[in-house]
């Protein structure tokens, strides 16, 4: 680990702001700037990550580190920053990591296979709102991998029981559901992501708050398709 | 790998297999708690006696025993492949971490409050399960077999009684998690019902801790 003084810090700036300003004063000393995973610093594109001071996305609950001020930390304090851990998130460079593994359990199954043409009319599919509104919460999640980081097992199972749940929950995705839950937990476990013992900690650091009810409805969803679909294999 | 061994060698299907024995293993608590409440009563082991000849000899309880060896070996078997898997999963760890600021110090050391009940049982079994089944014990005035002068002998013993005392405290933080843990492994989770599963094992690893505790106290300070 290396240590590096920063100053001219407002209280205003982000947290990648900060390493903006890092980063620009080791190029003007001549050094290499540190690589670290950002996008639209909006909260909404889960590409930056970060373990800061032992959390992931830092010490404030509900929100990215693009979120995260650096009125959160006091003047003259150090701080630790860690890329996610997990053999899964193999480290790129610096504090990027490799986090396509969520992207195979995604091409696994998490999507509907409809034919293309016209458009079909709104409402034609009645869904209750109380289903529509929990389908949209799993839906929020933006596969930034915090879960994974904050998991004492590195178990990528909160994302992947938001992605279920989602699909599983809709009458456009229950057509495929039991192929889908079969697949991407297949491939979850391929991936190398540990087991989830429903310690929680994914959900409390989930920086859009993806609830472990979602995780109990994935074991549902698995636990049937297991009893009930036609692969034998 | 057929479809049933690769479903059960799975992350969710260990986590079932761990959950369903993980319950059995309670209701196998409650039993022996309530069996062993026969200790308190105060007529010299006559009863205790009846009952532990009883659990002995009976076929059905027999074959439960079995049952009971299995839950364990599949609990501990499962216990041992995940958490070998969840290791290998985070190689490298972080230099600086904070999970207690997310989650339950009983949630994250299962695996070591699991060991610390191993370890207490097997000193248990050899103590009572193995005298009881294949030792020479002396016969009681009711005519049986005299287990409970062993515990009396046993539960004399300070260092065998907090070698009880800490093994209870383990078993009471591995269930507080434990037994909530299940239901949510099982996809047993409802607004209705969850709140009342996690009061309810939240009392019942209290309780049955506090009980089976209360047994070699009882001896050391009353007998």
């Amino acid at each position: 680990m290396v240590t590096y003084p920063v100053k001219g810090i407002s209280p205003d700036m982000s947290f990648l702001e900060m390493l903006d300003v890092l980063n620009e004063d080791l190029l003007l000393r001549g050094d290499e700037p540190i690589a670290f995973d950002h996008d639209c610093r909006e909260g909404i594109c889960g590409m930056c990550s970060l373990y800061i001071n032992g959390r992931a996305h830092g010490p404030e609950r509900g929100t990215t580190t693009c979120q995260l001020h650096m009125r959160h930390f006091k003047d003259g304090d150090t701080i630790t920053i860690e890329p996610w851990r997990a053999a899964a998130f193999p480290v790129h460079r610096d504090l990027v990591v490799d986090r396509s593994a969520m992207d195979r359990i995604q091409q696994a199954g998490g999507y509907i296979s409809v034919n293309t043409g016209g458009v079909p009319d709104a409402n034609t599919i009645p869904i209750p709102k109380t289903i529509a509104d929990k389908a949209f919460d799993a839906a929020t999640c933006i596969q930034c991998g915090a879960c994974v980081a904050a998991c004492k097992n590195a178990s990528a199972m909160l994302f992947l029981s938001a992605k279920v749940s989602q699909l599983a929950m809709l009458p456009q995705g229950k057509v495929e559901a039991k192929t889908r839950v079969e697949n991407m937990l297949a491939q979850h476990d391929a991936e190398g992501f540990g087991a989830c013992s429903n310690i929680g900690a994914c959900a409390a650091e989930c920086p859009v708050g993806i609830s472990l009810d979602n995780i109990a409805m994935l074991n549902r969803e698995y636990i049937s398709a297991k009893a009930t679909s036609e692969n034998v294999a | 790998m057929n479809w049933f061994t690769k479903t059960f060698s799975s992350t969710i299907g260990r986590k079932l297999v761990m959950s369903i024995t993980g319950l059995f293993l309670c209701s196998f608590l409650v039993v022996h708690l309530i069996g062993n409440l026969q200790l308190f009563k105060d007529d010299g082991g006559l009863a205790f006696n009846v009952y532990s000849e009883f659990m002995g000899h009976n076929p059905i309880i027999r074959t439960m025993e079995i049952v009971l060896v299995l839950g364990f070996l599949f609990h501990i078997y499962d216990a041992f492949v995940l958490t070998r898997r969840n290791q290998s999963a985070r190689p490298i760890g972080y230099a600086n971490s904070h999970p207690e600021e997310n989650s339950n110090w009983s949630s994250r050391n299962m695996g070591l409050l699991g060991t610390v009940i191993l370890v207490f049982l097997i000193i248990h079994l050899y103590n009572f399960f193995w005298r009881a089944r294949f030792g020479e014990l002396s016969i009681d005035a009711g005519g049986n077999p005299d287990l409970y002068i062993v515990v009396k002998e046993s539960f004399g013993l300070w260092w065998y009684v907090a070698i009880y005392v800490i093994a209870m405290i383990a078993l009471a933080y591995h269930l507080i998690h434990g037994f909530q843990s299940a239901f949510q492994t099982l996809g047993l989770t409802h607004k209705k019902y969850t709140p009342f599963i996690k009061s309810f094992g939240y009392a019942f690893s209290v309780l049955v801790c506090l009980g089976f505790a209360a047994m070699p106290l009882y001896f050391f300070f009353f007998e």
